[in-house]
């Protein structure tokens, strides 16, 4: 069967095969770590960002604590690293389950709350576990736990001065999160959780259980973003609750897709490759700590991407919406 | 024949207003049961119960021998009930066919035969032209037979039609009337709310008309309009003096 639903899904992975091989070949001129620093960040917070808009863009759930599933994936890796020796490809899984199941605890009362007060409550959550990380001396508490480096290999993710391998394991990660979210777009799932987002009552009334859809997107939202966790403490070799499971964090995983596009499939990728080299640059040359010239420029750039482009950057890029879509 | 729907002394108020009052009747297989009443007679408010998105205080609903009421919106659809609402509820972030699609996924697994289903229902409402278009694009008579579509994709044994007609040209409204005659055609039971009563007095085989939550009378269209209490309801004392 051809119709406009089954083109458009395969010029996006068209699309996808492209920009993978792009990405793929992108590092190899930029030699400075510097670079490719950049690269590896935006990317990771593309990927999280995609994570995000699963549920926050798909089901329409706006999640204000979601470095709360980062953060707590980033713990539950590298605990069980330092402790036991895990190796991370496994602490990944199991940050994924830690997330994800966690997602699910903070959904059971916070889903019977609608709109601002959904989002309200997981700020609250999220703060709640922000305070407890920090005063939990046994994990470390506001002193962090650091990484020990147990020599380069990509069994225990962790490379001298390499970077190379970095970018890699995180567009392998972005890639996980978008076939995530192009498989649930065309699937039954995506289908329940898109009417669950635009008119829950119509939505209800065709047979769509609301709240399991909601749980589920949580879960696949939250789990995702603990990998992403794992990934990026083996990456910077510390973690604290100040760096991964913080207020600003949340807004800055939840920021690409808003500004690229919720609910969309490019605008969490768009969205940070337009916001994390602009937040680098600002924290370069403004200087970067404390002085909140960087919340001041997102919070210019939501203003002009909500005047100008309430669809996001990603509408710029499409042709025949608006109804001559044929 | 057994009734397909079966109400049994339903009553539901909302905090002191009694919207319904000890409310029965059956419709039949294959009928299209017009449910009539001037504004306030508490018929959306019966659908709404029968469709489980509210629970009534007293009474119960049957479908085909089994209860209901009280299960749910979600359970009502699984069991076969399909509505449409008075003021139209499209999604509007999709397009017509991935709107149509929701409903076809209530019974279907996959993707590629909940599109197979929305193409064929698609067809049969008059809208694959408009297949692609955002739903929030379509004019209201569009929309409200978007409304009918996505019901009908569900593949439902009865349709709750809620106004359907109300508010569209003359053409409109005859393209919705032969939209109806031809859901009927297809085996599906129709019970619709309408009150305008030229529109929906030649479709009905039966009609039901409420006043002030309570049902005034039952019976067909010839009779309806001849009732006395259902002149007073609509026109007032002066006029039903018959």
């Amino acid at each position: 069967m051809q119709n406009a639903i089954t083109l458009r899904r395969r010029r996006e992975l068209i699309t996808a095969a492209i920009l993978l091989v792009l990405l793929i070949v992108l590092p190899l001129p930029f030699h400075d770590p510097y670079t490719r620093n950049l690269m590896i960040l935006t990317l990771l917070y593309a990927a999280l960002a995609q994570s995000w808009n699963i549920l926050g863009g798909t089901c329409g759930q706006i999640s204000l604590g979601h470095s709360l599933y980062f953060g707590v994936g980033a713990y539950v890796s590298t605990l069980l690293f330092v402790w036991h020796g895990v190796p991370p490809w496994f602490g990944m899984l199991a940050a994924a389950a830690v997330a994800g199941l966690l997602a699910l605890l903070v959904g059971w009362p916070c889903f019977r709350l609608s709109g601002h007060y959904y989002a309200i409550a997981t700020v609250v959550v999220q703060e709640i576990a922000y305070l407890l990380f920090l005063n939990w001396d046994y994990i470390g508490g506001a002193s962090g736990v650091y990484v020990p480096f147990h020599g380069q290999s990509w069994m225990n993710l962790q490379f001298r001065t390499a970077k190379l391998p970095y970018f890699y394991v995180m567009l392998g990660f972005f890639a996980l999160t978008w076939i995530a979210a192009w498989l649930i777009e065309g699937s039954r799932w995506g289908f329940s959780w898109r009417a669950v987002k635009d008119d829950v009552i119509a939505a209800r009334s065709l047979g769509v259980r609301v709240f399991p859809s909601k749980m589920a997107a949580a879960a696949i939202s939250g789990g995702l973003t603990g990998v992403g966790g794992a990934i990026f403490a083996q990456f910077v070799g510390y973690i604290d609750p100040d760096s991964i499971l913080s207020g600003p964090l949340s807004i800055l995983i939840a920021l690409p897709a808003v500004l690229g596009g919720v609910g969309t499939l490019w605008g969490p990728l768009l969205g940070a490759v337009v916001l994390i080299p602009l937040r680098e640059l600002s924290s370069t040359f403004l200087g970067s700590s404390g002085s909140g010239v960087d919340l001041m420029l997102y919070g210019a750039l939501i203003m002009v991407v909500a005047l100008m482009r309430p669809q996001g950057l990603v509408s710029l890029f499409q042709r025949g919406r608006n109804g001559s879509a044929s | 024949m057994a009734a397909l729907l079966e109400i049994r002394n339903l009553s539901k108020s909302f905090g002191g207003v009694a919207a319904n009052v000890d409310i029965s009747f059956d419709v039949a297989p294959g009928e299209i049961l017009g449910l009539l009443g001037p504004n306030g007679a508490g018929k959306t408010s019966l659908f709404n119960s029968i469709s489980g998105e509210v629970t009534p205080d007293v009474g119960e609903i049957l479908l085909e021998g089994r209860r209901i009421s009280g299960l749910g919106p979600v359970a009502c659809a699984m069991a076969g009930i399909a509505r449409t609402f008075q003021v139209v509820r499209s999604f509007d972030s999709m397009s017509v066919r991935e709107n149509v699609m929701v409903g076809a996924f209530t019974r279907l697994g996959s993707t590629r035969a909940a599109m197979a289903q929305a193409d064929e229902t698609m067809e049969f409402c008059g809208l694959t032209r408009r297949a692609d278009a955002p739903a929030h694009m379509l004019s209201p008579a569009e929309k409200r037979r978007l409304e009918v579509a996505r019901a009908l994709a569900t593949g439902p044994k009865i349709l709750l039609l809620d106004e359907m007609l109300t508010g569209l040209t003359p053409t409109e409204a005859q393209e919705g009337v032969a939209l109806v005659r031809a859901v009927q055609a297809r085996g599906i039971t129709i019970l619709m709310v309408e009150h305008v009563m030229e529109v929906v007095l030649p479709l009905v085989s039966r009609a039901i008309v409420l006043n002030l939550g309570r049902v005034l009378t039952i019976g067909t269209p010839a009779e309806i309009v001849k009732h006395p209490e259902v002149i007073r309801a609509y026109l007032g004392d002066r006029y039903a003096a018959g």
